[in-house]
């Protein structure tokens, strides 16, 4: 049977229930939502004057109620020490999702740390250091201390090249800017870390460089541009699972044609009609069944490509409509450099493509229509480019990033209302941190680790053996590693830290790794960890993000964190402060005083210290303001104030084009533009005014809408990218020897490597394995049931996954989901990367085998197609 | 039928006592601070009405039948699937009955006859109905809510609980 559970009746928020701000912390879209609370000894009632709501809970209350909350969204939780009820639901007026909760976000309160419902008892509560041949718990000073000094030794031995880092970077439970500034100021400013990657990919890279060369930065419109949009064009985005509410509050209404008032308000005289949309996927994903059935067939073209064909497509629409002249030729002169150069360049033909991508050259030719051509009267079509991990972690990267700009840019489809190149995201965003040291491309941490590089291993947030590529390998390794320091630990009295360190260090310098991991969940590669640091989450700190539109919200604590778990930049700043200590007693005062400046006493002391300080816009962002704007918080950069009137309003890089308004040149603004060396006259527009006031913030509501770019001239840049095969290396061999693409991502019910949802009975009951779609006819041939327990394998390694029927599958293409703690689909993926080593996750081969009978979690589950079925 | 309409009317009663004593409960605990509060506790569970749906002779395979349960504002489906499932009632096990307010926004959930799913048109969830409302895919935090289902020997089928709390309710037996 499905998992039910069994509750019957909620206790009802009081009026004065105490109501705070929260962002959903899971993905970029960012849902508003509110943390309601209240004593655990007092309930509301069902009368309109016994709640909060107002509203008469004796009565059924309708769809899109705004006073009902599912069990999910319920919890006790502890608030300033005392046993509080919480309610995370969602905020009607939030303008990102309408008062929507996903599958996911609507579990925020039952995915909260409860003593008293039981729910994550299973997180990280208080830092331990292997010991005793386990992990066992202590003080902070205890496992800070010996942390500090294993690394400052390795770092005294081998320099800071011997410091490998693994560390998230994004916004939400993915970071947020005043972790992200935490950890930067100490890996970058105080320590020039060069080895370090991201929670994702094995190097510190951005996963979009080729559009940031172009002087496009990635995050550039506006939610509303779904909604204004003539045509949708998405590329390897399944926005119905991925980006959930975005798609349902933003483009369904498009779709649907009820966005239309808002098009003819918007654009006056112009032709509108309801969205068309063009989906570029190998897999027909639940997203294009919604498409259909909102839009009607007619309106949906899902270029279902060879897998990692992207780029041969992007480059025959330029070709087609640049022969067409459907062509924004004001736009390209007056903003644009290199684009007759890239006609000419990428020059496809449309059969040339047709043959690579094995789509029709009709449905290519009806694609550059849909995008590009004139409208009735002339008017220049609108068209959205979105994409994510299809392209992101597809074949040649950085080329199919740039093919796909250029069409946007050669159509005048950057920064107008209803256009935008963007990707779609994955978290939110909070990147806030000095210069990275390295170069680019980046050193290829995984394998620096693999290849016995290295002697401490700072790991935050991250799972790499449940979300990196070659997998198999890098488990294998990472395992011999930290096993020789733990046997060496376990060799000297736990008490006598002196023996302890130089035990440690002995067994680095035989190859051995110190790994000191921070997380909020014990993860599989915190297994291999000697020290364990315990953090807090979103919520249980307050936390500053921006989503896929630039939107930066606070969310606000509204509960503490477990047992003596803390914020993740109040951990850096006493790690440094560990450092310095340590490097005193060694006698280096010069260096120990390079770990000055973390006396902070909390996060907001770090958000001051980092995104106030090196931000664009950020001498005008305060946590008092963020708190008075709510869940709609205004889009980054900050111009100005209300009232006070906007410092550089319509302009989106400064003065001059390219510049940073403040601060040095980081990748700190990514997502929003790319950054620019600052030069001799680019200081703060505007003194920093006072922080204590409440005045609303003037934002960004578009990048580039003043049609200029990030680039030294202003200009965006049209990119030659011509196509070369699948490029990493190792693919097109795999390919012809394994006879199934292994396609992977992610489902609507899981959030990212399920770090949480695994400790989630709702989820854990649905998907005890990861899911591996297959072609019943292919199923047939292998003698495989529903549910059955596969191996998927090939020359990188092996993994399971359970067997999901799948009609709209085709003969000899799977997939299958990502990063699953019971069968990770990176243990198949190869070790070739991009030349900035960017890895090739979608395009993965591999054979299939049974493993086992269904097994009983799986017996009892639904195979049924995903998709709607009207009647 | 004389005496189904006993069972009904035996459930409405016990539905009203519990919602009075629930009421008096809540707003128990709101008075004023200093005012002597009237204790009243409240039962751990909701009881919940029995109340005839169909008779047995009613049910078409895979053919929904319209219901209401615990009462008339919280509509389901009764259905003869035609297989055993686990958790079906009557002699053949395979009857079955679901709440069809989706668990996600409230919209009604529409049956598919086809592949025997309960599916939303609001933002195209789907429920299982041969799997104890299993969230097939969809945006819903819990699985469908189902109706608990006794039959008797005279072949009538009544509901007599849920095993989720029903969209738009804060109490499944509606209180105050
Ligand atoms: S769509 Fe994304 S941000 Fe919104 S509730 Fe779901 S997971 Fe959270
Ligand atoms: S109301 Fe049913 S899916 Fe949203």
């Amino acid at each position: 049977m499905a998992y039910k559970r069994n509750i019957d009746r909620l206790p009802i928020p009081p009026r004065d229930a105490k109501v705070q701000n929260v962002v959903c912390h899971f993905c970029i879209v960012g849902c508003g939502y509110h943390a309601v609370s209240w004593p655990v000894d007092r309930q509301g009632g069902p009368r309109p004057d016994q709640n909060l709501f107002g509203e008469d809970l004796g009565q059924q209350q309708g769809a899109d109620a705004g006073a009902w909350f599912s069990p999910s969204m319920y919890n006790v939780v502890k608030q300033d020490g005392r046993d509080v009820h919480l309610v995370v639901m969602p905020d009607k007026d939030c303008v990102v999702n309408s008062g929507l909760g996903s599958i996911r976000g609507a579990r925020i309160g039952e995915l909260s740390h409860s003593a008293v419902t039981g729910t994550l008892r299973d997180r990280l509560t208080e830092p331990m250091v292997w010991r005793y041949g386990v992990p066992t718990p202590t003080s902070w000073d205890d496992a800070i201390g010996l942390a500090a000094e294993v690394t400052r030794r390795v770092v005294e031995a081998q320099g800071e090249d011997g410091l490998i880092v693994s560390a998230y970077d994004h916004g939400g439970a993915g970071g947020g800017y005043e972790n992200t500034w935490a950890t930067g100021k100490l890996y970058f400013e105080s320590m020039k870390v060069k080895n370090i990657r991201i929670h994702n990919r094995p190097a510190y890279n951005s996963e979009v460089h080729g559009t940031r060369d172009m002087g496009v930065g990635e995050l550039n419109n506006c939610y509303e541009d779904a909604e204004l949009a003539d045509t949708i064009f998405v590329v390897g985005a399944n926005p119905l699972e991925t980006q959930t509410n975005y798609f349902l509050n933003h483009w369904v209404p498009n779709l649907r044609g009820t966005s239309l008032d808002k098009k003819k308000a918007e654009f006056g005289n112009e032709p509108v009609a309801p969205g068309r949309i063009v989906v570029v996927d190998p897999r027909r994903t639940p997203t294009i069944a919604a498409c259909e059935v909102e839009a009607g067939k007619e309106n949906v073209l899902h270029l279902a490509i060879n897998s990692g064909t992207d780029l041969a497509l992007f480059n025959a629409i330029f070709t087609e409509i640049a022969a067409k002249g459907w062509l924004d030729r004001a736009f390209i002169g007056a903003s644009t450099t290199g684009f007759d150069e890239a006609v000419r360049a990428n020059q496809t033909s449309i059969e040339e493509a047709a043959r690579l991508t094995g789509l029709s050259p009709e449905d290519i030719r009806k694609a550059a229509a849909w995008i590009a051509e004139p409208k009735q009267g002339g008017a220049r079509r609108r068209t959205m480019f979105a994409y994510e991990k299809g392209l992101i972690w597809g074949n040649d990267n950085y080329r199919t990033n740039q093919a796909l700009v250029n069409v946007a840019l050669a159509t005048g489809n950057v920064g107008r209302p209803g256009g935008g190149c963007v990707r779609l995201g994955g978290h939110q965003e909070g990147y806030s941190r000095p210069d990275y040291p390295g170069g680019r491309p980046a050193p290829y941490v995984d394998q620096l680790l693999i290849g016995g590089q290295g002697g401490v291993h700072h790991v935050w947030g991250c799972d790499h053996f449940k979300t990196t590529l070659n997998a198999a390998e890098f488990k294998r390794a990472y395992k011999r590693r930290t096993d020789l320091v733990k046997a060496a630990m376990d060799s000297v009295p736990a008490s006598d830290r002196e023996a302890q360190v130089r035990a440690i260090m002995e067994a680095i310098r035989q190859g051995g790794l110190f790994v000191v991991n921070v997380d909020i969940v014990p993860t599989q590669i915190g297994s291999c960890a000697h020290v364990v640091l315990p953090a807090a989450t979103s919520g249980e700190m307050n936390l500053t993000s921006m989503n896929g539109e630039r939107r930066m919200r606070l969310t606000e604590r509204y509960m503490d964190p477990p047992g003596s778990a803390l914020p993740d930049c109040l951990i850096a700043a006493r790690l440094a402060q560990a450092l310095e200590r340590s490097w005193r007693a060694a006698g280096k005062a010069d260096v120990a005083d390079r770990f000055k400046g973390y006396d902070w006493r909390t996060e907001e002391d770090a958000f001051n210290d980092g995104y106030r300080q090196h931000e664009k816009g950020g001498q005008f962002v305060t946590y008092a303001r963020l708190r008075a704007m709510g869940t709609n918080g205004f889009q980054e950069p900050a111009t100005g104030l209300e009232g006070a009137g906007p410092v550089a309003a319509g302009t989106t890089t400064g003065g001059t084009p390219g510049m940073v308004v403040q601060g040095p040149a980081t990748e700190a603004t990514r997502g929003k533009e790319v950054a620019q060396q600052a030069g001799a006259n680019t200081g703060p527009s505007a003194a920093a005014p006072q922080t204590g006031g409440t005045e609303r913030i003037i934002g960004t509501k578009r990048l580039y809408a003043d049609g200029k770019f990030n680039t030294s001239d202003g200009k965006a840049k049209f990119a030659a990218a011509q196509w070369r095969g699948l490029q990493a290396e190792g693919k097109q061999a795999e390919k012809d020897k394994f006879r199934f693409l292994v396609n992977n991502g992610r489902a609507n019910h899981v959030w990212q490597s399920v770090y949480l949802d695994q400790h989630n009975e709702f989820v854990r009951d649905r998907f005890p394995f990861p899911y591996l779609q297959v072609n019943p006819a292919d199923m047939a041939e292998l003698g495989l049931k529903e549910g059955d327990l596969v191996e998927v394998y090939n020359d990188s390694g092996s993994t399971q996954a359970m067997v999901w029927p799948t009609l709209s599958a085709r003969r000899n293409e799977t997939f299958m989901l990502f990063a699953f703690p019971s069968g990770a689909v990176g243990n198949v993926v190869s070790k070739g990367v991009n030349e900035f080593v960017i890895p090739n996750y979608k395009q993965s081969w591999g054979n299939i085998r049974k493993l086992a009978d269904a097994p009983e979690a799986t017996r009892k589950l639904s195979f049924k197609a995903q998709e709607y079925q009207a009647s | 039928m004389k005496r189904c309409d006993a069972l009904v009317d035996a459930g409405r009663r016990s539905f009203f006592a519990r919602t009075a004593a629930v009421a008096a409960g809540a707003a128990a605990a709101t008075t004023v601070a200093g005012e002597p509060a009237k204790a009243a506790p409240a039962l751990a569970l909701i009881e919940y009405p029995t109340r005839k749906l169909a008779n047995l002779r009613d049910l078409k395979v895979n053919e929904p039948l319209d219901i209401g349960y615990p009462d008339d504002q919280s509509p389901g489906v009764l259905l003869k699937l035609g297989t055993r499932v686990e958790g079906g009632a009557g002699p053949d096990g395979d009857v079955v009955a679901f709440s069809t307010l989706c668990p996600h926004k409230g919209y009604p959930l529409n049956y598919s006859a086809g592949d025997k799913t309960l599916n939303c048109p609001g933002h195209y969830s789907r429920f299982d109905c041969e799997r104890g409302g299993l969230e097939i895919w969809g945006h819903a935090t819990q699985n469908l809510a189902q109706f608990r289902l006794r039959v008797d020997e005279a072949g009538d089928v009544h509901a007599v609980a849920v095993d989720e709390l029903i969209y738009g309710r804060l109490s499944n037996v509606l209180q105050g």
